[in-house]
């Protein structure tokens, strides 16, 4: 495989997730599918020293995710050695179980930002969404964010049973007095692949959407930040992955698996390592996982002879992966890709679904389902 | 936000301005980003602690590497720094 372990750039980011548990049951986690199969958790001690190896190397941005992080007893004692080591630490949470003596808590640990998903902007949609009710808890957790001097993050992700609303979360966003707003339009892996029929919106919903949106992006500009995940089934050129494979970011999933993003788990013959197994160091340098996709040895036409394969690295491989069968294909979302049709198949099969007289269900994301269809 | 050349100027609390031995710099960490500085966009941060400003800015740094001339290079650098929420006026 490609890769000159000399040419290595550091990681800068290290998500962690810490846990798959979570009291939520978005239809569209980026979590796997078959996420009940890995009960096992990494223990305290073991958390603390891939802290302490993933910033001796030069990670910085520390992502607390999930699952919820706060179903885990030890976050603070997490928070405070990623303060102590010098990360940045960013809570990533659905805000459930988040009390102000916590979010006191968290604050004197050491935790530099909370990021709170929001699912819609009506109590209704947003406790259909997660599955739980929430709305409510959700924008209080908000207010004391803010009240306790963190920047405030509102994630929103964007799917067909929310764009409509996409003038009322902007409004909800300033009301909450958000400093940046994160509007994710729905990534199609894991739980969202397995309920696309249902999440992709038409391009007509779309446009409309992100005409809204970018109104707002002007209307706000120097006092929130905006960032737009692009829905990339409306793009002709792929994102590019990860900002390119194994360059910078570094997911540690809830057992200890090293991944060099968060769905690569799903990809067949990877043999991503394990911490319990080796130091970050010889994971990030040395790992078949993390030098499987690095530098463009394995690139296949059309990226191959492509001048913007330095752009975006072939697109996701995870996304070529799911929707061509091949994993060295250029992503399908690239309109060079000979596949690119799945995309339009993808986008009318979903606007079928929605004309259709008895639409499926969303398949929500608990372990139920997880055992169902692992 | 525009550049108030009379009132002191800081650093931002909403953002963290940091030493990074592996890449040799100093960065601005804020949620799900760090921005890279040059050394001279550090030294002025550096001085944004909400005891001086504009000009008390300039002619610090001139004093301390000796030279003159500096206002519109750092005003400048300011006005990107207000607009991107790193420094805080009042």
């Amino acid at each position: 495989m490609a890769g000159s372990i000399k040419t290595n750039t550091p990681p800068r980011w290290l998500l962690a997730e810490l846990t798959y548990a979570c009291p939520l049951q978005c239809p569209y986690c980026s979590n796997p599918i078959d996420y009940a199969r890995y009960q096992a958790e990494l223990s305290t001690e073991d958390w603390l020293r891939v802290l302490t190896q993933a910033r001796k190397m030069g990670a910085v941005q520390l992502g607390f995710s999930g699952g919820e992080p706060l179903t885990r007893q030890d976050l603070p004692e997490l928070v405070k050695h990623a303060r102590d080591l010098g990360y940045y630490s960013n809570l990533i949470t659905s805000g459930y179980g988040l009390t102000e003596e916590k979010i006191i808590q968290l604050k004197e640990a050491g935790l530099d930002h909370i990021q709170v998903s929001i699912q819609a902007s009506s109590q209704e949609l947003n406790d259909h969404i997660a599955g739980t009710a929430s709305f409510e808890h959700k924008k209080a957790v908000a207010h004391l964010v803010k009240k306790h001097g963190y920047p405030m993050v509102l994630c929103v992700v964007i799917h067909r049973e929310n764009i409509h609303q996409m003038a009322e979360i902007l409004a909800m966003a300033e009301e909450l007095g958000a400093d940046y707003l994160e509007i994710a339009n729905t990534q199609y892996y894991g739980w969202a692949h397995a309920n696309r029929d249902l999440l992709l919106p038409t391009q007509e919903q779309f446009v409309k959407a992100e005409a809204i949106a970018q109104a707002f992006k002007k209307k706000v500009e120097g006092k929130m930040k905006i960032y737009y995940v692009v829905p990339d089934f409306y793009e002709d050129r792929p994102k590019a992955c990860m900002n390119g494979w194994g360059t910078t970011f570094l997911t540690i999933a809830p057992d200890g698996v090293a991944l060099p993003c968060h769905s690569a788990r799903d990809l067949p013959g990877l043999d991503c390592p394990n911490v319990n197994d080796y130091s970050i160091e010889e994971i990030w340098n040395e790992s078949k996982a993390f030098n499987f996709f690095r530098g463009k040895d394995w690139m296949k036409e059309p990226c191959r002879s492509c001048d913007e394969q330095d752009k975006d690295f072939g697109g996701c491989h995870c996304q070529a992966y799911l929707l061509t069968g091949d994993m060295y294909n250029a992503d399908p979302v690239c309109s060079k890709s000979p596949h690119h049709g799945v995309i339009q198949d993808a986008i009318d099969a979903a606007a079928q679904s929605s004309l259709a007289a008895n639409e499926k269900p969303l398949i929500f994301r608990n372990s139920k389902n997880s055992r169902l269809l692992s | 936000m525009p550049l108030d050349l009379d009132q002191p100027i800081h650093f931002s609390r909403t953002h963290r301005l940091q030493w990074e031995e592996a890449q040799q710099k100093q960065v601005i960490l804020y949620p799900e980003g760090m921005v890279e500085l040059n050394q001279s966009s550090a030294e002025i941060l550096k001085l944004c602690d909400g005891t001086r400003n504009v000009a008390q800015i300039v002619s610090d740094l001139e004093q301390k590497f000796a030279t003159a001339g500096l206002t519109n290079d750092v005003t400048a650098f300011l006005e990107v720094a207000i607009q991107n929420g790193w420094i805080n006026q009042n």
